[in-house]
């Protein structure tokens, strides 16, 4: 079995070599999240925080098509703080005279979207379309840290490059040109348990809140897979057993 | 009782079914008391685990088309509402996508293991070539399958691969569209892809079945590579093979559960969470994993439809594989030279993949190049100059022989064996 490893070997570190050219050109910034690792959780209270910087920063512009306001009972919300906070907005309808109008959304409402279609965006927003956020943290390259980037990484742009009409400069969005202007400054949301709303406050809240949008699942899967993995390392060990006992005479 | 089989089974009910429908004598004949080579590794659980994902595929696949929409505008939002709303939808979604992962792994090793102690090679060349179109009809299922989300790698991947065909000379565009069923990639790509990726599962259980067959018609191959010679050297499947069979599945279900339920995006593309958008191309397209190889060979050749040509080339050597290696010893263990050359082909095809992740750029087009050459030379170059020139050791008698000794090169101490009978 010699040749095996050595061959096996040769071709881990001819795979070692190779792999540092995946490196992106700007190391994403690196914060610890609740959710990280496979005994991850939602921070209860980073999340309802962070569904606070939504409602009141992003949804201005980002949808969140495919989240219900129920959905928001797994960051901790009851039954009635769902009713009031799906209440306080209102959703298109057809009314009983069949003409388009308005009434107060309920728990089982899709979030209310910012604009009724993709033309209404673009036009409002000088041609760009704002992406729609219930997936933003599986969708990108990067996940949560990627989208903890881009909030955080406004600069001026380098002497010498020339900016598109109504672009903004990101360290870390590709091609450095983001049609979005900076989304969060220190102080934007005042945060009702007394947290400082310091820029990364909001931006690790807010992505602890999307984080859940896009995972809602998440704990449940952590959960149920703990007890899966054990239960199978068990039953490996006493298949491993029963094998051994059965193949003794054969040896 | 004319007409009727003569069965053993004590059970009054069950013995008038197997008399007049023996599925219980054939179960018996064939998963039972079926003589199996003695000297199994671990590498022969490869087969069973494939036929248990390929299970899991099928049912996990039934309920999750049940709730399934194959409509351009609402295939993404379907398999979200699978994700978020059905009970346990993620478990059988993430199940499904990471099964496939899981199946081309364990299928790839099956493989290796047959190229390394010489399955293919005579009886069994049928039994080889019917495993290389079950690969094919892997590959069409699962790249159909991964259309089916409607993100942009799945629609992106659908042109890019479909468009492949249009390198046939003459016919090539009119094919394209042909497959299409429209002029791009559209409502009736993705509904012929729904339907077909729902019925090649079950051409490939039937592909399985005659697999199988085949298999038992020749008597499976072994570590040694050498013949059955006595009932000595082998010992009925059951129970032996089902449990040491059961040991690798349970195995494989606690790495397929890591993957599974803590890192079920670890094989998918981010971007496959963006719906499928045909006005904006993602700056890379990439398909699955299990498909860089093949996807390296077609990029490093300049020419569309020489790369198409070596890409299929590069399976279809594989059905000539039984008449371009002739040495007479099948089992590497015994080919000192083969023992080392064979390493060469999975390494090539790790660095294949590599490449296939990159940019088609240098070095990774030069690298991408070289490992394309070694790759067909190691098929049509070395293995037939190996089996001309190597000087393979000797053979030991049965296998009963190195069995007691524990394997491997005859140690002396074998010679004394207190199981054989005389």
């Amino acid at each position: 079995m010699r040749p095996a490893r050595l061959a096996l070997l040769a071709g881990l570190l001819g795979a070692a070599t190779i792999a540092p050219a995946l490196a992106q050109e700007q190391a994403l910034p690196h914060p610890r999240w609740s959710f990280a690792g496979i005994f991850g959780t939602y921070d209860r209270a980073a999340a309802q925080r962070g569904l606070q910087v939504y409602q009141e920063v992003c949804a201005n512009c980002h949808s969140l098509n495919l989240a219900y306001y129920r959905d928001l009972a797994g960051i901790g919300l009851s039954a009635d703080q769902i009713k009031a906070i799906a209440a306080a907005v209102t959703v298109p309808t057809i009314g009983d005279d069949g003409q388009p109008a308005e009434r107060p959304a309920e728990p089982q409402d899709h979030f209310r979207k910012p604009f009724p279609n993709e033309k209404a965006a673009r036009a409002a927003m000088n041609g760009a379309l704002p992406p729609d956020l219930s997936d933003i943290v599986k969708a990108r390259e990067g996940g949560a840290d990627y989208v903890y980037a881009i909030p955080t990484g406004y600069a001026d742009p380098p002497a010498g490059m020339t900016m598109g009409d109504g672009m903004n400069y990101n360290t870390y969005f590709p091609g450095h040109q983001i049609a979005m202007p900076q989304p969060l400054h220190d102080g934007q949301v005042t945060y009702a348990d007394g947290t400082k709303a310091s820029i990364e406050q909001e931006t690790h809240d807010v992505v602890t809140f999307l984080a859940y949008v896009a995972n809602p699942e998440m704990e449940q899967r952590h959960r149920i897979g703990v007890k899966i993995v054990l239960f199978f390392l068990l039953l490996t060990g006493l298949t491993y057993a029963m094998k051994r006992k059965l193949w003794a005479d054969v040896h | 009782m004319a007409g009727l089989h003569k069965s053993e089974i004590k059970n009054p009910v069950l013995n008038w079914i197997d008399s007049r429908l023996p599925i219980i004598t054939l179960m018996q004949k064939e998963y039972g008391a079926f003589p199996t080579p003695k000297n199994f590794n671990y590498w022969w659980n490869f087969g069973a685990l494939a036929m248990v994902i390929l299970g899991i595929m099928v049912v996990t696949g039934i309920f999750l088309a049940m709730n399934y929409t194959p409509h351009k505008d609402m295939a993404f939002d379907s398999v979200e509402r699978i994700m978020r709303d059905v009970n346990f939808g993620w478990l059988l979604r993430y199940a499904h996508a990471n099964g496939a992962s899981m199946f081309f792994i364990v299928v790839y090793v099956h493989m290796f293991r047959g190229l390394y102690y010489g399955s293919y090679k005579a009886p069994r060349e049928l039994l080889w070539m019917l495993g290389v179109v079950l690969l094919l009809l892997m590959m069409a299922t699962a790249f159909m399958g991964y259309v089916l989300p409607w993100g942009q790698m799945s629609y992106w991947g659908a042109t890019v691969i479909t468009n492949l065909f249009s390198a046939i000379p003459l016919v090539g565009d009119s094919v394209v569209t042909w497959l299409w069923g429209g002029f791009s990639v559209d409502n009736p790509t993705l509904n012929r892809f729904f339907s077909l990726h729902y019925l090649l599962p079950f051409v490939i259980l039937g592909m399985v079945f005659l697999h199988v067959v085949a298999l038992h018609i020749t008597g499976s191959n072994n570590p040694l590579g050498i013949d059955v010679k006595s009932p000595q050297d082998t010992l009925p499947f059951h129970p032996y093979y089902t449990v040491k069979d059961s040991v690798g599945i349970c195995l494989f279900f606690v790495v397929y559960a890591i993957i599974v339920f803590f890192f079920p995006d670890l094989f998918g593309d981010p971007d496959n969470y963006i719906p499928a958008n045909p006005l904006q191309t993602p700056a890379d397209i990439v398909p699955e994993w299990y498909f860089l190889p093949f996807y390296a060979i077609l990029r490093s050749i300049p020419n569309k439809l020489g790369g198409v040509t070596m890409m299929f080339g590069a399976i279809a050597v594989l059905f000539v594989l039984p008449w371009l290696d002739l040495s007479p010893v099948r089992s590497a263990r015994f080919r000192p030279i083969y023992k080392w050359v064979f390493w060469l082909l999975p390494i090539s095809c790790v660095v294949l993949g590599v490449v296939g992740a990159h940019k088609p750029e240098d070095p990774w087009l030069t690298i991408g190049r070289l490992a394309t050459l070694y790759y067909f030379a190691h098929f049509l170059v070395l293995l037939p100059l190996i089996g001309k020139f190597e000087r393979p050791l000797p053979l030991p008698e049965s296998i009963s022989q190195p069995v007691l000794g524990g394997g491997g090169p005859l140690p002396a101490s074998a010679v004394t064996k207190p199981m054989e009978k005389p």
